[in-house]
């Protein structure tokens, strides 16, 4: 066990914990992409940063992948860190504007605007299918291709892999697969349709579409009882 | 070849030699490094070779291919000895003459030197030029004499002589002591001390360790390490095998870029010879201490010039970088404690172990210690490979050395550290160049390239390239290096086709920001560097492209035009024959029109006329 001060406070951690162990036993919640539990860690999202004080200036790591020691002092919601992880997020929301679980991420950020040029590409880029493919299915039917803008997930050439067995492990763990949550009024990049005042999903469907967590997210219900209607800025703009 | 096995043996071998290889013994050496290659210069080898034979003069007047002298631009260099007469852009016809004249009667052939371009005078010896004579060339200087393909050349002038040294008077923990006392810091950009390096490699728990020389040099106009590879391979493999040595490692791999298919030949040939001699291998100079090396070849990324992409791909892995909060000299190549250094700081040991701690010290810097090469490219009028001492001004480098800007024209910037360098303005070129001065003002000493720009350098464009290039390099792990690159691209995009808003280049800088903060490896992390610099020192240029829709360079297409000057048009019609989109009209003898709705910009009219009648606005 090893000594860490989370946020100004001192709690315990166990040795071979990540950061992002630490911090999610203490019930804070930092959203993540490329992180499962179950598969090795890839720090690609950069979604997870937090503050990490010590060495010559405060820092940020990406929690998942860095190790706790004796005496590591974090800071999980600095402006900082809160406002890094927003733009990674808006960048990303650029990136993949369909993704479901992006749009639900930005709506629990406080995101309200994407100010980059949308690309309405399907793939995050986050690896899980990679890494389950090959760490859990022992398969390695899949990998990277191409690198920076070009990046895609694919089989070697393109061509149906023999090393594929169907078990659709890329599908369940795919975070930007479910398409995204068009609300009623869901015009630009950001769907913010969690946003109004009203969970608006049952004026348009039959079913609630926010599956944020089990419970409800409430940002909803928070922003009602500010009385702040975010979502009447945005369509000022629009 | 007997391999030597003992520094006695090595000793009695190179005092053998040194009667043979005089110095004042007649002989002609031929630059044949990449860029003399380039202008021929196996051409005029060849030459001399044939004619040396015809003459049978073979016996009597040495000849050899040496390694890179750092004149590129004047290539194809040949100095003839014992004079040590240089002649610059030999061509193989010249080749008969030099010998008749110069070799055989020691006359001097005046059209064959160089010419100073501020003085006009014309320079004989390498110490007669101002661009030698402002260098102080320890690490390049050796380049001159060796014949990269022979490792008794590297002999006679004392090479291996510090491993032979570390080997019989020295303990790992003293050389680290050297290393350290010494002040030597990482030459591939990031400056960590190397010292301090080693010994952590040195105390890290697991077997066995590695060490890697890092010759994936990639920055567009950098070619330092590829020279000192190609010019001197055994001065970075004795130095590997000293840190070796010092951190207890037995394995070594030379990670080359594809790209650099000569140093990668020279680098193989050198290991073979030296394993042949027993300076590499099992039991080095019988002193029980293995070292081998392996060459790899690059995979072709820009990225795998980072440590731990530069891992992953020696490991056969696709080159991504990995999270560093473990440090690779704990757990590197193959999870085992690696020591990676770049070829200069390699290069650098033997000197160290050599002439010592005390005299290495006294070169350059409080902070920055030893010398460093720097490619010297753009608006200068002499361009090559420049060795100084840490701390020279850039004002000395450019106006001493680079015999200052072409044409006459304005300095505006010097871009150094490669692509994830920063632009340095020019009301700043008295400052020195070392490690701590230059992240002071948000650039970096990266591995060495220097680009002079002049007055009709667009700030803007010259961010834009950068980016444009690293977006391209960037391996597409993490978020806001792949993401941000694109999304930075498209906004200088923006800007310099005359679309960019004022909100825009506030959210340039946040997002640049975001990019330092917050990306995994040192790509990511300084690819914001050529917009944050153009940014901080060149706003105004940035501002006048955004609001007044104009490039004061008149270098971006979006915001210029070009016009026919009706006063001086002649109407010869040059420029129209040369425009590929058939957008000049006009009589013959009457001043022609260039139709704005058809011109591309090209430019091509412009460098036609004869008239200056051209004209861009």
């Amino acid at each position: 066990m090893v000594k860490i001060k989370l946020n100004g406070v001192e709690a315990w951690a166990q040795d071979d914990w990540s950061l992002l162990d630490a911090i999610r036993f203490y019930g804070l919640n930092l959203p993540t992409l490329c992180h499962h539990d179950g598969l090795e860690e890839y720090g690609g999202c950069r979604l997870c940063l937090v503050e990490v004080e010590g060495g010559s200036r405060p820092r940020l790591v990406t929690s998942c992948t860095h190790p706790v020691w004796e005496g590591l002092s974090v800071r999980t919601h600095s402006k900082w860190a809160v406002e890094t992880r927003k733009l990674v997020l808006e960048l990303l929301l650029a990136r993949c504007p369909t993704s479901k679980t992006l749009q639900d991420m930005g709506a629990k950020m406080g995101l309200t605007e994407v100010r980059f040029k949308p690309r309405y590409e399907d793939c995050v880029l986050c690896g899980l299918c990679v890494r389950i493919c090959k760490e859990q299915m022992r398969s390695g039917a899949i990998g990277f291709v191409n690198r920076g803008e070009d990046s895609d997930i694919t089989t070697p050439f393109d061509a149906a892999s023999e090393e594929c067995r169907r078990c659709g492990g890329c599908m369940y763990i795919c975070p930007a697969c479910q398409s995204r949550c068009e609300g009623p009024r869901a015009r630009g990049v950001l769907c913010g349709s969690c946003l109004s005042p009203s969970p608006t999903c049952l004026d348009a469907y039959d079913d609630v579409k926010c599956y944020m967590s089990e419970t409800a997210c409430g940002t909803c219900i928070g922003r009602l009882q500010q009385g702040g209607t975010r979502r009447s800025e945005s369509d000022r703009k629009e | 070849m007997r391999a030597l096995r003992s520094v006695g043996e090595l000793d009695a071998a190179r005092a053998a030699l040194r009667d043979q290889r005089r110095l004042d013994r007649p002989c002609i050496t031929i630059c044949s490094g990449t860029g003399c290659h380039a202008l021929e210069g196996g051409k005029v080898y060849e030459a001399f070779e044939e004619e040396l034979r015809k003459r049978r003069l073979g016996d009597r007047i040495g000849l050899k291919p040496t390694g890179c002298r750092g004149f590129c631009e004047r290539g194809p260099i040949v100095v003839v000895r014992p004079q040590g007469i240089l002649y610059q852009r030999v061509e193989a016809g010249h080749v008969p003459d030099i010998i008749s004249r110069t070799v055989l009667k020691g006359e001097i052939i005046e059209d064959l030197l160089y010419v100073d371009p501020t003085t006009g005078e014309k320079a004989v010896a390498m110490g007669d030029m101002a661009f030698y004579r402002g260098q102080e060339r320890v690490i390049m200087g050796d380049n001159d004499e060796l014949n990269p393909g022979d490792i008794w050349d590297y002999i006679a002038i004392g090479g291996y002589g510090a491993l032979g040294k570390v080997l019989t008077k020295m303990t790992p923990s003293q050389v680290i002591e050297e290393i350290k006392l010494s002040g030597l810091r990482g030459r591939g950009g990031g400056g960590f001390p190397t010292g301090r390096k080693w010994e952590s490699c040195r105390l890290a728990k697991g077997e066995p360790k590695y060490v890697i020389c890092n010759a994936d040099e990639g920055d567009p106009g950098a070619y330092s390490n590829r020279s000192l590879l190609e010019g001197n391979p055994h001065k970075v493999l004795e130095g590997m095998a000293i840190g070796a040595y010092a951190v207890g490692s037995s394995r070594g791999y030379v990670y080359v870029r594809t790209e650099y298919p000569l140093a990668t030949k020279n680098v193989q040939i050198a290991i073979k010879q030296a394993g042949e001699l027993g300076l590499l291998g099992r039991n080095i100079l019988g002193f029980g201490f293995d070292f081998s090396v392996k060459v790899v070849s690059g995979g072709g990324a820009f990225v795998c010039g980072e440590s731990t992409a530069l891992m992953a791909s020696i490991e056969g892995r696709r080159g991504e970088p990995r999270p560093k909060y473990v440090h690779s000299v704990t757990r590197g190549l193959w999870d085992k404690p690696t020591s990676l250094n770049n070829v200069e700081t390699w290069a650098n040991v033997p000197l160290i172990i050599e002439r010592g701690a005390e005299w290495y010290s006294q070169i350059g810097t409080i902070g920055s210690k030893g010398t460093k090469v720097f490619s010297l490219v753009g608006k200068i009028n002499n361009t090559g490979l420049v060795e100084v001492p840490m701390g020279t001004t850039f004002q000395q480098m450019i106006y001493n050395i680079g015999g200052g800007i072409r044409d006459g024209k304005k300095l505006k910037a010097v871009q150094i550290g490669g692509p994830s360098g920063g632009c340095i303005p020019s009301h700043l070129m008295g400052m020195p160049i070392d490690y701590d001065a230059l992240t002071q003002v948000g650039s970096m000493m990266g591995s060495g390239g220097m680009v002079v720009m002049d007055e009709d350098t667009c700030m803007v464009d010259i961010a834009r390239y950068f980016v444009n290039f690293l977006k391209d390099e960037s391996c597409g792990k993490c978020t806001p290096c792949r993401e941000g690159l694109y999304q930075m691209a498209e906004i200088l995009e923006d800007i310099s086709a005359g679309r960019g808003t004022g909100p825009q280049l506030e959210l340039l800088q946040q997002l640049a920001d975001v990019m330092r903060d917050a990306s995994l490896c040192a790509l990511g992390q300084t690819a914001a560097n050529p917009v944050l610099t153009t940014v901080r020192h060149f706003k105004d240029e940035y501002e006048s492209h955004i609001h007044d829709r104009k490039c004061p360079a008149r270098v971006c297409r979006g915001l210029i035009k070009y016009s026919v000057d009706p006063g001086k048009c002649t109407g010869c019609g040059r420029c129209l024959k040369v425009c590929p989109e058939d957008a000049i009209k006009g009589e013959k003898k009457k001043p022609h029109e260039i139709d704005p709705a058809r011109c591309i910009k090209c430019g091509a009219c412009r460098d036609e006329c004869k008239f200056d009648a051209v004209l861009k606005v």
